[in-house]
């Protein structure tokens, strides 16, 4: 079954793929510029002690970005 | 071969190994970090190629070339209006397809480029195997594999950068395709120059078409300066915006950032072949326990408190030999001076006010090479990582961490380039409110007068009081910066997206540099400003002098004494009398009215001015208010046991003098970077204004509070 989400519902170690970043501006770009594009493939890595800000890796390395941040990009997960 | 001298442009991403490279090619020293951003400043260098020299330029390491963040402005438009023969573009390896982003870009721009492609033995351990050769013919540009950080493949580099500087002397942008929307709203944006193009050389119309559907904020502003073009073009750019927002279901910003990637995956693919089955790297294996929930902060805390102890330990016996250098040295200068006004003005004003400070140096050299492991390791990220959440709540960003750090969280910093650290905040506000609240961290400067009040009155608990100190810095600095965030500086926070990199083992030689130039920084400081500022202060203290009738009575008291007891204390009331008679001393007396419900004398008065200038001089000026005051010089007892001595001090007026010390106006030099950092002196005359009146309140707390409960 595939669910189109945000990373803020992705457990860590879940995989998940890029489907559509919903925020321009500043923002959108700065997501866009570190990779995050649709079709790049995602893994939630973890979350600071705090629950925020959330740990991913794409495309061989590690991003970190704010829970609020992460809900502008749209994932579809896999799930058997 | 031409003689014209050729000048190559180092770019590069954070983490790219940029710095490495640039060490290697020209020898100059400067920090390398492993914390995205550190390098913010524009540097240079010369390299040596068969006897010709080759000017390199350091840009600031960027993800992109947008017109959203200063360093990427700033790396633009150095390449685009200083115009080097070729930009060396250092790509991470292991981290291809993100670094070739940003070479990309350049390719657009059109300047020639060489690529570096470093760290390419990581590459190779995590399985991946990069054709360079055929990255090479599918870019058409050079592509040398390096790695810096052992000085493999520098030579090539420079000799690939020559040939391009003699080969390429016009500017070739790479034609990619963003789709069919784009590229026709680019065509007609082209057309639409009507001839004009070669005023925008050496730009292409293509490469100015496409900043402007990404809405590029300088290029929009300066085609609207061009009044042939401005109105034909923004009209259209307007048009076509709209357009391709309500067909695509994306702004064309986010469009062309697709393609631009979905070019550099296919070439990806096409040089690229991972040998690896997926497994969780070595990095990953050890984040699991650093920012693991509950061991994270502990371990953070864990690491902040045991550097303290590393620092003071390590450096007890070293401040020792200083110390007795320095004894030394007064004791040869007496010995060879002829007593009077140049024997005073050696001993008193230049080696013990200069020695005071220096006498410190191991202290900071120890503390500056634990903050380079942090920062080399890529524990730094981590540290911004796992307090962001915390630093979101004072209306600070994550990477304020940094700032906080190196102006002081942990002790030992400076102010200086902590301000200038601000730079990477991209949130103006927060920035602001970063640059506003870092000078009441502990900086190195701070640390001589803590040291000394330490080791005077709270000796059993150095560390402890230590520790205190910085977790009551942390808290005003964080409670100064809510504040701040809302009253003056109200709004919202900027993105905080950030890197972070792999765990790396520092190596020794990139840990020893930069100890040795942070240090070398402050023994700088010491040899010029403090030294210019303990003469100036020893004039201060030493003229005018008493009236000759008065010397001429004490003297003659002194000689009356019957024992050599009486003889001593006359002596010193001499001394006394004449330091107050002095401008410093009238001075210092003036404040006492405002400073004697703090419990401060006039001699800790004087200082305090003096630490204006630079706070080490607090520690010096009372060196030489207290050494003036000495009757026998050569009675080397250290200042700080003279304080634990004398009945006017206490343990209590000690520590609200430290937390004065801490938190009053900034040093000069920390001032003028504020000024300059946040663009006007308004913020800067603010941040003297409000850190001083801040400092009174909490010391007068500290010492009237402390007599109510009995601590005084």
């Amino acid at each position: 079954m595939v669910t189109i989400e945000t990373i803020r519902m992705l457990k860590a170690g879940e995989e998940a793929v890029v489907k559509k970043i919903t925020v321009g501006g500043e923002l959108g770009r700065r997501i866009r510029d570190m990779g995050l594009v649709p079709g790049t493939s995602i893994m939630v890595v973890g979350r600071a002690p705090l629950k925020d800000p959330v740990q991913i890796k794409l495309k061989g390395y590690n991003l970190t970005l704010r829970n609020n941040e992460a809900d502008h990009i749209l994932v579809s997960s896999s799930e058997q | 071969m031409s003689a014209e001298k050729i000048t190559i442009a180092l770019a590069g991403n954070p983490n790219s190994g940029k710095t490495s490279l640039f060490n290697a090619l020209t020898g100059a020293r400067q920090h390398v970090g492993n914390y995205p951003g550190v390098t913010v400043e524009k540097k240079w260098g010369t390299a040596k190629l068969g006897g010709r020299e080759i000017e390199v330029v350091d840009l600031p390491g960027t993800y992109s070339l947008t017109a959203y963040s200063p360093e990427e402005l700033v790396a633009r438009n150095y390449v685009i209006e200083d115009r080097p023969q070729v930009v060396v573009d250092v790509v991470d390896a292991s981290n291809l397809e993100r670094n070739l982003y940003l070479a990309v870009q350049f390719m657009e721009l059109g300047v020639p480029v060489v690529i570096a492609l470093n760290m390419i033995d990581v590459a190779q351990s995590r399985g991946l195997h990069i054709d360079p050769d055929k990255l090479s013919r599918l870019l058409g540009v050079p592509v040398v594999p390096t790695v810096a950080r052992r000085g493999e493949g520098v030579l090539k580099v420079l000799k690939a950068a020559q040939e391009v500087a003699q080969q390429k002397t016009t500017w070739s942008p790479v034609d990619i395709s963003y789709g069919q929307d784009i590229d026709d709203a680019l065509k007609q944006l082209v057309a639409s120059f009507n001839g004009q193009e070669s005023a925008w050389e050496p730009l292409s119309p293509r490469w100015v078409g496409l900043k402007l559907l990404e809405n590029d904020a300088e290029v929009i502003k300066k085609i609207a300066q061009d009044r042939e073009l401005a109105a034909d073009l923004e009209t259209l750019r307007k048009k076509l915006y709209q357009h391709i927002t309500a067909t695509m279901g994306d702004d064309p910003e986010g469009v062309i950032a697709d393609h631009r990637y979905g070019y550099i995956a296919g070439l990806y693919h096409q040089v690229v072949t991972e040998s690896r089955q997926k497994r969780i790297e070595a990095s990953d294996r050890i984040d699991k326990v650093l920012t693991n929930r509950l061991l994270g902060p502990v371990i953070l805390l864990a690491i902040l408190y045991g550097v303290y102890q590393f620092v003071f330990w390590a450096s007890e016996t070293p401040v020792v030999w200083f110390e007795e250098f320095f004894g030394w040295l007064a004791g040869a200068a007496e010995a060879i001076i002829p007593a009077g006004l140049l024997q005073s003005l050696v001993v008193s004003g230049m080696i013990d006010g200069v020695g005071g400070v220096l006498g410190f140096v191991p202290l900071i050299a120890f503390m500056f090479f634990a903050i380079a492991i942090m920062e080399d390791s890529g524990y730094m990220a981590r540290v911004a990582y796992i307090l962001d959440r915390v630093l979101r709540h004072f209306g600070l960003h994550g990477n304020s961490v940094m700032a906080l750090i190196v102006s002081g969280g942990i002790s030992g910093g400076c102010a200086v380039p902590g301000v200038m650290a601000t730079r990477t905040l991209k949130d103006p506000k927060a920035r602001l409110a970063t640059i506003l609240t870092v000078p009441l961290m502990n900086c190195g400067a701070k640390l001589p007068v803590y040291a000394l009040l330490i080791a005077a009155f709270f000796a059993a608990k150095q560390a402890e009081v230590m520790f205190a100190l910085t977790l009551v810095s942390w808290g005003l600095a964080l409670v100064a910066a809510r504040i701040l965030r809302w009253t003056l500086l109200k709004g919202e926070t900027a993105p905080f997206v950030m890197e972070l990199p792999p765990y790396r083992m520092p190596t020794l030689k990139g840990l020893l540099i930069h100890t040795w130039e942070r240090t070398w920084q402050y023994i700088k400081k010491a040899g010029t400003v403090i030294l210019g500022v303990s003469v100036i202060m020893w004039a201060l203290m030493t003229f005018p002098g008493l009236p000759e009738e008065q010397t001429a009575k004490w003297e003659a008291r002194i000689a009356a004494a019957q024992s050599q007891e009486a003889k001593e204390q006359l002596s010193m009331q001499m001394a006394q009398a004449e330091v107050g008679h002095s401008v410093a001393g009238r001075m210092g007396r003036a404040l006492t009215y405002v400073t004697a419900p703090l419990g401060f004398d006039w001699r800790t008065n004087v200082a305090l001015v003096g630490g204006f200038a630079a706070k080490e001089v607090v520690v010096a000026t009372m060196g030489t208010a207290y050494s003036l005051g000495e009757v026998e010089p050569e009675e080397a007892e250290s200042l700080s046991s003279r304080l634990a001595k004398d009945p006017a001090w206490s343990p209590l007026m000690a520590f609200a003098l430290m937390i004065f010390v801490m938190v009053y106006a900034p040093c000069f030099v920390t001032v003028v970077m504020i000024r300059r950092e946040s663009g006007t002196w308004r913020w800067a005359l603010f941040s003297m204004a409000y850190t001083t009146v801040l400092a009174y309140l909490l010391a007068l707390v500290v010492f009237q509070g402390g007599k109510l409960l009995g601590l005084g």
